[in-house]
C-alpha cells in the first residue's frame, strides 16, 4: 500500500494528461477553422471580421479571442491550434522573426513559406507604434519629436508589457535615441491611457490606429530617427488552410487593401468609445464594404455567465483533483524517503516561482491553447501547498506515537492508513484549501491562453475600460474562492476526527 | 523470554550499547535503570524491533528477531511509552481495539475484551468513548496499558510508563500496575530512572551506565553487594530528603 503511490504516480499523471488532451484538443477537423486574436481591440475586431467571413461561406468558425500576447498566438499558429490571425509586418520582422534580419515584405513572405505559413497582402492600414503625450503637457514642455524627450529625463514613461520586452520595443528605442529616463514602468496597454489622463505617467506607447488618441486629445511624437518600421496589418494563415477551406481563404483575401487607416480607427472607436460589441462592428463593416450579410448570434448575459462559470469550474475542478491525487502520495514519499524528499519539495517549490504567464506560454508548444495547458499549469501550481502540508503533517507526528503504531505490529501501509494519514488529515486539508483558493484566483489568467472562465470578462473589461465587465469576472471569482473554502471547511468538520480538534491535544 | 547476546548499537557518534548480554526471565519483572543516555531505552526498543543491533542478536522465545518476523512477533508483545503514545484522532475504545479490528476480531469479542481490561486497569467505562485529549494523564496511561494488553501478549514492554505523571497519580498507578502484573503473571520489562520505582516493581534490576550493564540483581542485592562504587552512588543520589529523616525499608 505504501509503495504503490510511488509507482502509480507517473502512470496517473500520464492518464490525466491524455484525458486533458481528449477533452480539449478535438477541434482540428476538416471544415472547422479557428481564428485567433490578440488582447487588444483592433485585433479582436479583425478576428470577428475573419470569423464572420468564414461563417458566411458556411465554415464552422471558432474565434479564440483576446489571447495574451503575440507569442501565444504565434506558438498556437505553429502548433496548428489556430489557423489564422491578424498581425502586422513590423511585428513579424522585428519581433517574431527578429533574429533573421528580414528587410521587406518579400523577405517575410519567403521566410513564412518555409514554415508552412502564408501572409496576405496588406489590408490597407499601417498601425505603427507611436509615443504619445497629453497635448497640453507636450506643448508646455515643447516636445514634438521623440528626440525632444532627451531634454526631459524626469518624465515618467509607462509602456505596455509587451512593448517593454519586444525586439522593436523600449530597449531598442532607448538605444536608438539614447533616452536617459529611469522612471519606466510596464503596465497594461489599455490601462496606460488612464494613467496618461490622470498624470501618473507622462509618455506611453500607442498604436497609431487607437481610438483613444483623438478621444483624449493626445499628441503623437514624431519618430524623427525612424526607429519604428512599418506595421502593415496582414492576415497570417497556415498553408494547409488553402486545401481545407479554399472558399474561406478566397473570401478572406478580399480584405486585402480594403481597410484604410480611417476605417480601422472608426471601428476601434465604435468599440472602445461607443461600446458597441466587436461582432456588431465587424458585421457592419462587412455589410458596407463587402456586401456580406451576417447574422449575429446574441448570447444573453445569463448564458454568458454560466459559460464562464462552467469553464472556470472545469479548470479548477480537474486541476485541483489531479493535484490532490498526485500531491498526497508525493508528500508521503517525500516524508519517507528523506534524501529524495528534499528533492521533491525543492522541485515543487521551484514550479511555484515560475510566473504564471510564463508557465502558460511554456505549455502552448506542448499542449496548444485553451483548457488543456491552463489545467496543467494550474495543476502544477496546486502541488506545492498540498505536498508540503502532507509532508509537514506527517513530519509533525511525535516519534513516540509513530513508534507506538509500529510496535503494535501494524504493517507500514496500515500505519499510514489507520494512524499517520488520519493524524495528518488536518494539515493536508489545510494545504488543499490553500491550493484551491490560489487555483480559483490563478485560473482567471487562463483566459490569456483561450481557456475562458471568469478571466474572460476581466480581460475584456480591462481592454474596454469597463469596470462593470471587470466585476462580472472578479466578483464571481472571489465568491467561488469563498465557496470552495467553505466547502472544504465543512468537509473538515465532517471527516477530520474531533479528537484532533481538541485543544488539549497530546504533545510529546 | 528475551535473550540479548553481544549487542552493540551506535547512533552516529554515540555508542548506545556496548556488547551487552541480558536474559529476561518469564513471568518476572525486569527493570532497566540508569542515568540518562545509559542505553536503557535503546535496550527495550531493541526487544520490540524499533531499532536493530549493529552487532549481536536479540531472540524472543528462542526465535531471532528479524525484519521479516518482527510484525508477527510484535503482536505477542505489548509496548507502552511515556504518556501512553495514544493516537489522538481515535477514542480510547478505538485506540484499544485498533489492532484487534485490524486482525478482524468479531465486535462482541472486542467489546468483551475491552470490558475485562477496563475493569482490570480501573478505567471508567464512560471514558472509553472520549478522545485522548479529553482524558487525564493517568487515564491516558491506563488506556495505553489496555491497548498493550488487548491481544493478551506474553510480554509487556514499558518505557518510562509513569514518567510524565504527577506524584499522587503516579503512586496510584504504581500499585495498580503491580497488582495487574501479579494478576496476569506476564513477563514485564520496564524502563525507569527512579530507583524507588525499580525497587517497587523489579524482581530483577538491571543497572546500566554508558551502554554497559553495571550490575543485575534485586534492590537488596544492589544495596548490600554493590558491584561497583557507581551502584552505591546511583542509589544514594536517588534518596529523597524524607527518607533520610525517617529511614525505612525502601523496598516496601
Amino acid at each position: 500500500m505504501t509503495r504503490t503511490p510511488n509507482t502509480t504516480t507517473p502512470a496517473k499523471f500520464t492518464a490525466l494528461c491524455i484525458l486533458f488532451c481528449c477533452l480539449f484538443c478535438t477541434s482540428a477537423q476538416a471544415q472547422e477553422i479557428v481564428v485567433g486574436s490578440k488582447k487588444f481591440t483592433e485585433s479582436v475586431v479583425l478576428g470577428e471580421v475573419l470569423s464572420h467571413i468564414g461563417r458566411s461561406v458556411n465554415a464552422s468558425v471558432t474565434h479564440r479571442r483576446e489571447l495574451g500576447g503575440t507569442r501565444v498566438l504565434w506558438n498556437a499558429l505553429i502548433a496548428g491550434d489556430i489557423d489564422l490571425y491578424p498581425d502586422y509586418t513590423g511585428t513579424l520582422s522585428r519581433e517574431i522573426l527578429a533574429e533573421e534580419n528580414l528587410r521587406d515584405e518579400a523577405d517575410i513572405r519567403a521566410r513564412l513559406a518555409e514554415m508552412g505559413l502564408v501572409m496576405s497582402r496588406p489590408l490597407g492600414f499601417n498601425n505603427t507604434y507611436v509615443l504619445g503625450m497629453v497635448e497640453t503637457r507636450a506643448e508646455a514642455l515643447g516636445i514634438r519629436t521623440i528626440s525632444d524627450l532627451k531634454k526631459h529625463p524626469d518624465l515618467k514613461l509607462g509602456f505596455g508589457n509587451e512593448f517593454m520586452d519586444r525586439g522593436d520595443g523600449w530597449p531598442s528605442l532607448q538605444n536608438r535615441y539614447v533616452l536617459p529616463h529611469q522612471n519606466v514602468s510596464g503596465l497594461d496597454h489599455d490601462l496606460a491611457y488612464r494613467g496618461l489622463e490622470s498624470g501618473t505617467i507622462d509618455v506611453m506607447d500607442m498604436y497609431s490606429t487607437d481610438a483613444e488618441i483623438q478621444y483624449y486629445g493626445l499628441r503623437s511624437l514624431v519618430d524623427d530617427l525612424q526607429h519604428f518600421p512599418i506595421y502593415n496589418a496582414v492576415i497570417v494563415y497556415r498553408v494547409d488552410l488553402i486545401d481545407r477551406a479554399p472558399q474561406v481563404v478566397r473570401e478572406i483575401l478580399k480584405l486585402e487593401g480594403l481597410i484604410s487607416e480611417k476605417k480601422m480607427m472608426v471601428m476601434n472607436a465604435q468599440v472602445k468609445l461607443e461600446k458597441k460589441p466587436e461582432a456588431q462592428v465587424a458585421a457592419d463593416f462587412l455589410a458596407k464594404n463587402l456586401n456580406v450579410q451576417v447574422k449575429i448570434k446574441k448570447e444573453t448575459a445569463g448564458a454568458r455567465f454560466w459559460r464562464h462559470t462552467w469553464d472556470h469550474l472545469t479548470l479548477v475542478g480537474i486541476s485541483l483533483f489531479g493535484a490532490i491525487v498526485v500531491s498526497i502520495p508525493l508528500g508521503i514519499v517525500a516524508f519517507r524517503w528523506a534524501r529524495g524528499g528534499q528533492i521533491i519539495l525543492g522541485l515543487v517549490g521551484i514550479i511555484q516561482t515560475i510566473p504564471s504567464l510564463a508557465l502558460l506560454v511554456f505549455m502552448i508548444p506542448l499542449l496548444g491553447i485553451g483548457g488543456a495547458p491552463a489545467i496543467v499549469a494550474l495543476f502544477l501550481y496546486s502541488l506545492l501547498p498540498i505536498v508540503r502540508n502532507t509532508y509537514a503533517g506527517l513530519h509533525d507526528i511525535p516519534v513516540g506515537i509513530r513508534e507506538s503504531a509500529a510496535a503494535l505490529g501494524l504493517s507500514d501501509g496500515a500505519q499510514l492508513r489507520l494512524v499517520t494519514l488520519p493524524m495528518a488529515s488536518r494539515s493536508i486539508l489545510a494545504g488543499i484549501k490553500t491550493s484551491a483558493v490560489i487555483n480559483v484566483g490563478t485560473a482567471t489568467l487562463g483566459a490569456l491562453i483561450g481557456a475562458g472562465g471568469y478571466g474572460q470578462p476581466i480581460l475584456t473589461g480591462i481592454r474596454l475600460d469597463d469596470i462593470g465587465l471587470i466585476l462580472q469576472g472578479a466578483v464571481p471569482a472571489a465568491l467561488l474562492a469563498l465557496i470552495v473554502q467553505g466547502l472544504f471547511e465543512l468537509f473538515e468538520r465532517v471527516f477530520v476526527s474531533r479528537g484532533l480538534q481538541l485543544k488539549g491535544e497530546i504533545n510529546a | 523470554m528475551f535473550e540479548v547476546t553481544g549487542v552493540s548499537k551506535t547512533f552516529g557518534d554515540l555508542q548506545a550499547l556496548r556488547e551487552v548480554d541480558l536474559s529476561v526471565h518469564p513471568e518476572q519483572t525486569t527493570v532497566l535503570i540508569g542515568p540518562s543516555g545509559c542505553g536503557k531505552s535503546t535496550m527495550i526498543r531493541l526487544m520490540v524491533g524499533l531499532v536493530w543491533p549493529d552487532e549481536g542478536t536479540v531472540t524472543y522465545k528462542g526465535q531471532m528477531l528479524t525484519p521479516a518476523n518482527v510484525l508477527s512477533l510484535r503482536q505477542k508483545m505489548g509496548y507502552v511509552i511515556q504518556e501512553g503514545g495514544l493516537f489522538p484522532h481515535l477514542t480510547a475504545r478505538k485506540n484499544v481495539a485498533l489492532m484487534a479490528n485490524y486482525l478482524g476480531w468479531a465486535a462482541d469479542r472486542i467489546d468483551a475484551r475491552i470490558e475485562t481490561l477496563a475493569t482490570l486497569t480501573h478505567f471508567p467505562a464512560d471514558g472509553l468513548d472520549r478522545f485522548p485529549g479529553e482524558l487525564s494523564g493517568g487515564q491516558q496511561q491506563r488506556v495505553g496499558l489496555m491497548r498493550a494488553l488487548m491481544l493478551d501478549p506474553d510480554v509487556l514492554l514499558l518505557d518510562e510508563p509513569l514518567g510524565a505523571l504527577d506524584p499522587m497519580i503516579r503512586a496510584d498507578l504504581q500499585s495498580d500496575l503491580r497488582s495487574i502484573f501479579q494478576t496476569l503473571g506476564k513477563t514485564v520489562v520496564m524502563v525507569t530512572h527512579d530507583m524507588g520505582e525499580a525497587g517497587f516493581f523489579g524482581d530483577q534490576i538491571v543497572l546500566m551506565r554508558e551502554g554497559e550493564i553495571v550490575q543485575i540483581g534485586s534492590l537488596k542485592n544492589l544495596i548490600q553487594n554493590p558491584a561497583h562504587k557507581f551502584v552505591t552512588q546511583f542509589i544514594h543520589a536517588q534518596r529523597s530528603p524524607l527518607e533520610s529523616m525517617a529511614p525505612g525499608d525502601i523496598a516496601k
